[in-house]
């Protein structure tokens, strides 16, 4: 099997002078780069990695903005053999300490030989890397500063091109201290696998275009959204996130002048384009050329395609281009990919069954999306829920439905998602003991709630608990950790889970924190001074330490919170209580 | 200096983005690198500045360093008005 860098190769010497990437700028100028540009590009950062004494097998984490230098710095560590990992770039609103103390958190558990980053946060990172193997702080200003383009890339010399398919070949984490701790190791072959898979279920082919915005260190942004165009010669329109979360309407002018086929993104993208883009903006937008516009990466909503269909058919959307896919890193990528070239499934099925007994009982049969739109609410006359297919497994993956010990439950019946795959992740990084937890009897357990019918799979909750943000995975344990350092929190006494939002169309987080004040009862408006105060102070601690900003605090009196017999606090039982006394309608 | 253009602004970022009414949000108090005012915000007050003041804010402009405060975004609204 050809490894990665031998498709970067073989790519360099079939198309060298085709174009591999449009990347889009702030100031909204472009640059283009062909195969031969980017690769030979790379090569300087395999050098500058070579000359700087760094092996190959070990790993360095990328910490560039979203741009060329990020870019090649990936493919020139891919090059050399060296294994990448990009992390999330410092914002301006994060604190430069709760930064550090990432890095700290991923430096131990990573052991990173290299970091490569820019030079104005070389100082950061010498900081962060003291006590830790980190043995050269490379910045990008360096690196290029001896760059001559015309040069030829020599194959031969670069270790990345000699190694097995069985070498790790990229590292993907998810942020926070939590997520860090777990980064995903994918090799060659896992990597090519999914690749070769999810391009045969996406019916890939030479007259597509992807445009992303999504980043590169998440894995709907470096796969679908990088990876994937690279390896197999697809056209790539790139843009920072940072750009398109505030010009959403950039997404679909750029799809409209490239003529994008596919693209990807989380639900709550589709709301936000829906209710922030202006008919100003639309004017000359075209997307009649899309052929799936994929959502994924976070629980996916009838409602948040419906609307976004409503708003956008003027503009070309075509109602077959809404498509879904479940994912994660661990699988590489997808999972399962729904509604390429057909509509997406919707079930339509009883709330209470769903409710209490954990069955998917449906009101009438399952019907194409398009076919869902013009059902009324009354034709079905009882308490419902349209559930969007994730789709049907990809080539390669085989996925069930377990109950709580392990055993296969039948069509329909709502248990945890396992998987198994020719794909999945090599392990977790340096840490076999997350890894083997993993699995049971070799399926990878996902975490994720959902139920099958016939071949298609849809996802309808979590057990982990985990929240998911705008397509962000937040692990609730860092936020609580944070609160609990404020003064007037009770240590310990802390609960973070994540409340779906039919407006945003994502999560958001709820934390609720028991004080030593002496409150009379729970959710007492801020007018105490000292209860806004420690309010406050955890808004802007987590605000500041972590990527979400927090909004719903409630501070409230001692036991308020609901402790298991073991003692620990229970998200998901607070969460109850949460919603029956204190959660407002939207 | 037209002191119900600050007022509007902090009237709007108290109720509508930081979901505390009450709040009464300081003139020169930093409302972006701080993150009070959170990415998936920013083009929701660019909208409200157009709506309401009828002035342009380009998605270029929608960071800390173009204004970082309530003052300072009065000031380049004043400006355009």
């Amino acid at each position: 099997m050809e490894t990665f860098t031998k498709i970067l190769e073989k790519n360099y010497r079939e198309v060298p002078d085709r174009t591999a990437l449009t990347l889009l700028s702030s100031d909204k100028s472009e640059k283009s780069y062909t195969h031969r540009e980017f690769l030979t590009c790379s090569e300087r950062y395999s050098q500058a990695l070579q000359s700087s004494g760094i092996m190959p097998g070990e790993v360095a984490i990328l910490i560039l903005d979203h741009g060329e230098d990020l870019i090649c710095a990936f493919f020139g560590a891919v090059l050399y053999g060296v294994i990448p990992s990009i992390m999330p770039f410092l914002t301006e609103k994060l604190s430069p300490d709760s930064y550090r103390k990432s890095l700290i958190s991923l430096f131990k558990i990573t052991s990173p030989a290299a970091v490569i980053t820019s030079p104005g946060f070389e100082q950061d990172v010498l900081n962060a890397s003291q006590g830790t193997g980190v043995r050269c702080i490379l910045t990008d200003k360096e690196i290029k500063m001896n760059f001559s383009p015309g040069r030829q890339v020599d194959f031969s010399h670069l270790p990345g091109t000699h190694q097995s398919p069985e070498q790790i070949v990229l590292l993907q984490h998810s942020s926070g201290t939590t997520g860090l701790q777990k980064g995903v190791a994918l090799s060659h072959r896992a990597v090519r696998n999914q690749i070769d898979n999810y391009s045969a279920a996406l019916l890939l082919n030479s007259g597509d275009v992807i445009v992303s915005w999504l980043p590169l260190y998440h894995d709907m942004g470096l796969i679908a959204g990088f990876i994937l165009p690279i390896l197999k010669q697809i056209p790539l329109v790139l843009m920072s996130p940072f750009d398109w979360i505030r010009a959403p309407y950039r997404l679909l002018q750029s799809i409209s002048d490239y003529q994008g086929t596919l693209s990807w993104i989380p639900n709550f993208a589709f709301n936000f384009c829906t209710q922030k883009i202006r008919d100003k903006d639309l004017v000359n937008v075209d997307l009649s050329s899309l052929r799936a516009l994929i959502n994924c990466s976070e629980p996916m909503y009838w409602n948040s395609h419906k609307k976004f269909l409503e708003r956008f058919e003027p503009s070309g959307l075509r109602s077959k281009s809404l498509a879904t896919s479940y994912a994660m890193a661990e699988n590489v990528f997808a999972v399962t990919q729904g509604g390429i070239e057909t509509d997406v499934m919707v079930d339509i099925i009883d709330r209470g069954a769903f409710n209490q007994n954990r069955i998917a009982k449906p009101l009438t049969h399952p019907r194409k999306w398009e076919k869902s739109l013009n059902i009324k609410d009354q034709e079905i006359n009882r308490p419902h829920i349209k559930m969007l297919s994730a789709g049907k497994p990809i080539p390669g993956t085989e996925i069930r439905i377990h109950g709580p010990d392990g055993e296969d439950l039948p069509d329909r019946h709502v248990g945890e998602i396992v998987i198994k795959s020719e794909y999945m992740l090599s392990g977790y990084y340096n840490r076999p003991d997350l890894t083997n937890e993993a699995f049971r009897d070799g399926w990878y357990m996902t975490g994720d709630l959902g139920y099958i019918s016939g071949e298609e799979l849809y996802v309808t909750g979590r057990i982990k608990d985990l929240i998911i943000v705008g397509g962000k995975n937040i692990y609730p344990q860092d936020l609580e950790t944070l609160a609990g350092e404020v003064k007037g929190v009770h240590p310990g006494r802390v609960a973070a889970f994540g409340v779906y939002s039919e407006k945003s169309g994502t999560e958001e987080v709820v934390l609720i924190a028991e004080s030593d004040l002496d409150i009379k009862f729970a959710g007492e408006p801020e007018t105490i001074p000292e209860i806004e105060r420690i309010a406050d102070e955890i808004r802007d601690k987590i605000t500041r330490g972590t990527d979400i900003t927090l909004r719903k605090v409630h501070i409230v009196g001692k036991n308020w919170l609901i402790k298991t017999s073991s003692g620990k606090i229970a998200r998901n039982t607070n969460r109850e209580k949460y919603l029956s006394e204190m959660a407002q309608p939207e | 200096m037209d002191s119900n253009i600050r007022n509007l602004l902090s009237k709007y970022i108290a109720e509508e983005i930081l979901k505390q009414p009450q709040k009464v949000i300081p003139p020169d108090k930093e409302i972006i690198s701080n993150g009070m005012i959170d990415s998936f915000s920013l083009v929701d007050l660019a909208l409200f500045v157009e709506d309401q003041f009828g002035v342009q804010i380009d998605d270029t402009e929608l960071n800390g360093e173009s204004f970082d405060t309530i003052e300072e975004l009065a000031r380049l609204i004043e400006k355009r008005m």
